[in-house]
């Protein structure tokens, strides 16, 4: 009660905020570039790792369910943490923006594996059989029978995934990145007006989710034709 | 001052991790009341209660876990509240967690079929009995590997309490990489942490997963 009072009597104050719609728009084209590296190459190393996982020799299968594991128990943040601030102790000194790339690929990696390798195994066993018998080659039987019928089946678990991933970018911020979450403290320390800054921000994501939901089925129907 | 990293800086970081599972507690418990509520209003009889959870979840997994934490710290801070950051942190956990746990309690309660309902109806039961004997008891049995998996996800992102001033392992492993500066030593063990922490949880919801698909 004395809060919704409050909320009441508490005069928003929107107008110097908005004003800085060109550090929103920096911020944003951060996140976006963020988002669509850590995409590419998560995808990239997601089915690599899926591949491996499905069909290659044991000792690669273990380090491959390592990597898996290692990431998925552990906090993005700390990740960031380890590759930024950790990997200069090794004489590998990295940029805020590099840093973010490469740990946000290999955290969204782990998760892809799981998406894609359940995609893979959903292709039944016969139609492998299928392709052998009509003489083609294992990476042959790959590409034409298990990749794209499988992109089928994951692509609403990956967008999902990605969408999800993208508002979690929000944790590179903390190794000074000026993503849009950053912009929301560049805002805020020109204006002193926390509350409207974040309602700003978290009104940006959600339209951008929302954009991207629209984008990813959009994209699917083209791919595969009918519905999501 | 810069000291080495010494074996009693793992105890720090250690004391620190109850503070992290006290953190994970709370908000679980605060989600559980949250997704609690959403699941039971989508199987409202009224369009606008099922619709206004439906809402709730796409508002609140549209905007990022590290938004709601500043916006109910800094922000209701403006309003002129004197906001405990620990408060904050369950409340934003419990707002984020609870629309997860909703979506995973609704599907579990969903997966049951509709002839389970109407069996408990012709046994006369109301709609509350047949809830409790017959939807419940078999929901929960679906229900509970994704629900340990959530909990892990919970765990990873106390993590970012440390932003609002929270002292758990992460916000430990910074003042101990400052004042040692040995970061990599440091991130590591807490890395090492969250995965003694987490590893168990996973692999017992899968080995539960497992047991209950074999079981079907």
């Amino acid at each position: 009660m004395h809060l919704a009072r409050a909320v009441v009597r508490y005069g928003f104050q929107f107008r110097d905020v908005l004003a800085a719609w060109e550090l929103f728009v920096e911020g944003l084209l951060v996140t976006l570039t963020l988002s669509v590296a850590a995409f590419a190459g998560g995808l990239a190393l997601g089915v690599l790792g899926a591949a491996i996982r499905t069909y290659g020799p044991g000792w690669a299968k273990f380090l491959v369910s390592s990597y898996v594991a290692v990431v998925r128990n552990t906090p993005l943040l700390v990740q960031l943490f380890v590759i930024f601030f950790g990997l200069p102790a090794l004489g590998i000194r990295l940029d805020s923006m590099t840093a973010a790339i490469i740990a946000l690929i290999f955290n969204l990696g782990a998760y892809t594996v799981e998406i894609v390798r359940a995609g893979f195994e959903s292709i039944p066993e016969g139609q492998l059989e299928a392709g052998r018998a009509l003489g083609l080659s294992g990476p042959q039987i790959f590409r034409h029978v298990v990749l794209f019928q499988s992109m089928r089946s994951m692509v609403p678990a990956l967008s999902s995934q990605f969408i999800f991933f993208m508002l979690g970018t929000a944790a590179v911020s903390q190794i000074a990145v000026t993503d849009l979450f950053h912009t929301a403290s560049l805002v805020q320390s020109r204006t002193f007006r926390d509350f409207e800054v974040y309602i700003v921000i978290a009104g940006i994501y959600l339209v951008l989710a929302q954009v991207m939901r629209l984008v990813f089925a959009g994209g699917y129907r083209l791919a595969f034709g009918g519905r999501s | 001052m810069i000291r080495g990293f010494s074996p009693n800086d793992i105890l720090f970081l250690l004391g620190a991790l109850r503070w992290t599972a006290l953190l994970a507690a709370g908000a679980f418990v605060g989600s559980a009341v949250v997704g609690l509520v959403l699941a039971t209003m989508r199987l409202s009889r009224f369009r606008a209660v099922r619709w206004l959870a439906i809402v709730y979840v796409q508002l609140v997994q549209g905007i990022p876990l590290l938004v709601w934490l500043f916006l109910l710290y800094f922000g209701v801070a403006m309003l002129g509240f004197n906001v405990d950051p620990w408060l904050a942190a369950i409340l934003g956990f419990s707002i984020y967690g609870g629309a997860f746990l909703g979506e995973v309690w609704r599907g579990a309660m969903g997966s049951i079929e509709v002839t389970q309902w109407e069996a408990g109806a012709a046994l006369g039961l109301s709609i509350s009995q047949q809830l409790r004997h017959v939807i419940v008891p078999q929901s929960v049995q679906i229900a509970i590997p994704p629900t340990i998996g959530f909990l892990v996800q919970l765990i990873k992102n106390t993590s970012l309490a440390s932003t609002i001033g929270i002292l758990e392992v992460t916000r430990e492993g910074q003042l101990t990489s400052a004042a040692t500066y040995q970061p990599m030593t440091v991130y590591l063990v807490v890395a090492a942490l969250y995965f003694a922490l987490c590893f168990p949880l996973t692999q017992w919801s899968r080995s539960l997963e497992r047991k209950f698909n074999a079981g079907r």
